[in-house]
């Protein structure tokens, strides 16, 4: 929000305020520069070399772009990313909204059921893969005990990937929930109150006020979640190190290995180059339909 | 037709409350439960919900053979380092950016806002490299610093100072305080919930970072909490009862915070999803 000043006043505070703000600023524009913004243009210009961690090498041009397109690794990491993508963005959003919707019905067991929704979200992401390591143990682990298998869920191909996002929505659902408790609690009470009067009950409630007034928060939370599950690598990591047969090795953990395992910062920093678009892409998707919704609704 | 269908909804929501909630309790309540057997109970083929023989061993145990304690205390000054230098210098940003005028403001801002869309995780190549060569490699600066540079916190802040009136910063002035002495005593006090909120927010991010840690950390002495617990299989061989307890200690400080400053966490968490302040 611009306050007005008059331009005279406003003319002598600028050169005043110069100093200030340079010394106010100083702190923050050192630390942003050294860990954001030139390691930001060092990502793209790494990029163009073929430089190893620890030393920077000969400028190739587009050459680490090139070998990008047609590594089958790569490829295959990002399926694997799009995959955990899939399994986690919509049960991760429609359970995030059903726990609002909850927390907000039960207002007597309301500070409760929020908490114990959302402790997880707090913890630690190695609390997290222990706990999941642990219960998922094919001989002594309780999920098998209580399906009556034996099957080493984290070492089966199949199964791998959706147990760890099994273990990711529990992790991180709490934020999404808090995410639409907000959004619900926006919502005017007389909207309610009218349509209660029109002989609106459970469902038709919802059906006509709580899920349209959500829809901007519902999109919101999606591309919010889609990007997080791109951003995906702890947890893969830990509970199986991208295994079985490269089956859990997502985008992340393939930049890892190439910059910190291989030593191949250039082709690397190729690689962080096109995951930021995709993000960026998403980002900017977001603002869009956001802004879009607003201007429709208005 | 009406009354028994309201009737129905409130069953099965109770219904689903119940059960998501237990779902959502559970896995900690069995770590709970594993932790407080011996450790033959835990690869004993008897299945039982509660411990046969109750023991406080793993802990004792664990904290006594891991690098636990000393975890702990890395998370501890990491996070503290973390919160106080990230609010210190967003306070000072976001005061300029909200109530002084001089040249490129809106540039400057814009710039700092960059951060937001550009994942941290596309720097970490060039930022591993940096640290190397100022050879902050396995020291407390090396975790802390880029960790300090947080664009959302900024914008929260400015957002607040924008909304105090004018006339607070201008009666100040008239009595001869500086910047520095306005933003102290003036806006700082204005806008105490929010500060905590973010501070408290700052502090459990920091705890919990993992891949920053995980890049820059190799030596076990210098490891913070989220990495060290990945090394407990090294350090204790597959001892379920110990890692729980393992994991229980690890979770114990972020899970206090919490249920401490429930309200700030929740508000704090919310503005910094840049949605609501």
């Amino acid at each position: 929000m611009e306050r007005t000043v008059l331009p005279l006043a406003a003319a002598v505070s600028a050169k005043r305020e110069g100093l200030p703000a340079l010394v106010l600023l100083g702190p923050f524009l050192l630390a942003f520069l050294l860990f954001f913004l030139v390691p930001a243009c060092e990502t793209f210009w790494l990029s163009l070399t073929d430089s190893s961690l620890t030393r920077t090498n000969a400028f190739v041009g587009l050459d680490n772009y090139a070998t990008l397109l047609r590594d089958a690794s790569f490829r295959d990491a990002l399926a694997n990313t799009f995959y955990f993508a899939l399994l986690t963005v919509i049960p991760l959003t429609a359970l995030g909204l059903l726990m609002a919707l909850l927390v907000n019905r039960f207002v007597r067991v309301q500070g409760w059921l929020q908490g114990v929704f959302f402790l997880p979200f707090v913890l630690p992401i190695s609390v997290m893969t222990l706990v999941a390591d642990w219960m998922l143990q094919p001989s002594s682990g309780i999920v098998n005990h209580l399906l009556g298998s034996q099957r080493p869920w984290l070492a089966d191909p199949d199964w791998a990937l959706p147990a760890v996002a099994i273990g990711t929505v529990w992790w991180t659902v709490g934020f999404n929930m808090l995410l639409f408790l907000a959004g619900l609690r926006n919502i005017p009470a007389e909207q309610y109150e009218a349509a209660a009067l029109d002989g609106a009950r459970g469902w038709s409630l919802f059906a006509h006020i709580t899920w349209p007034s959500l829809r901007p928060v519902t999109t919101t939370c999606l591309i919010l979640q889609m990007i997080a599950s791109l951003k995906v690598f702890g947890q893969t990591y830990i509970l199986t190190s991208g295994g079985p047969f490269n089956t859990t090795r997502v985008t992340l953990h393939y930049m890892y290995e190439t910059a910190f395992t291989q030593s191949d910062a250039g082709y690397a920093a190729a690689i962080a180059m096109a995951f930021v678009a995709v993000v960026l892409m998403l980002s900017l998707l977001q603002a869009w339909v956001v802004r879009w919704m607003a201007r429709r609704d208005a | 037709m009406n009354a028994r269908s309201s009737l129905a909804w409130t069953v099965l929501g109770a219904a689903s409350a119940i059960v998501l909630a237990a779902l959502w309790a559970a896995p900690l309540l069995w770590a709970l439960s594993t932790a407080l057997r011996p450790e033959l109970e835990t690869v004993s083929s008897d299945f039982h919900w509660l411990p046969q023989t109750w023991t406080l061993d793993a802990f004792a145990k664990t904290l006594a053979a891991g690098n636990l304690l000393r975890w702990l205390l890395n998370s501890a000054l990491v996070a503290l380092g973390v919160t106080v230098v990230t609010m210190a210098i967003s306070l000072m940003a976001a005061y300029a950016f909200s109530q002084l005028r001089f040249r490129g403001r809106s540039l400057v801002f814009g710039l700092a806002m960059l951060a937001f869309l550009l994942p941290f995780e596309a720097l970490l190549v060039p930022l591993f490299r940096t640290m190397h060569q100022l050879g902050l490699v396995n020291s407390y600066a090396g975790i802390v610093l880029p960790q300090v540079v947080s664009p959302v916190v900024i914008y929260v802040f400015k957002g607040f100072f924008d909304a105090i009136p004018a006339d607070f910063r201008e009666a100040a002035t008239m009595d001869g305080a500086g910047p520095l002495r306005v933003l102290w005593s003036v806006y700082l006090p204005l806008s105490g919930n929010i500060v905590w909120a973010m501070a408290i927010v700052t502090f459990i991010a920091a705890w919990n970072n993992f891949l920053w840690p995980f890049i820059i950390v190799t030596s076990t002495d210098m490891m913070t909490i989220p990495l060290g617990l990945t090394q407990t299989y090294d350090a204790f061989g597959v001892r379920y009862a110990q890692l729980m307890a393992a994991a229980l200690l690890g979770a114990l400080p972020v899970a206090l915070a919490y249920v401490l400053f429930q309200k700030k966490v929740t508000q704090g968490f919310l503005a910094a999803s840049g949605l609501k302040g």
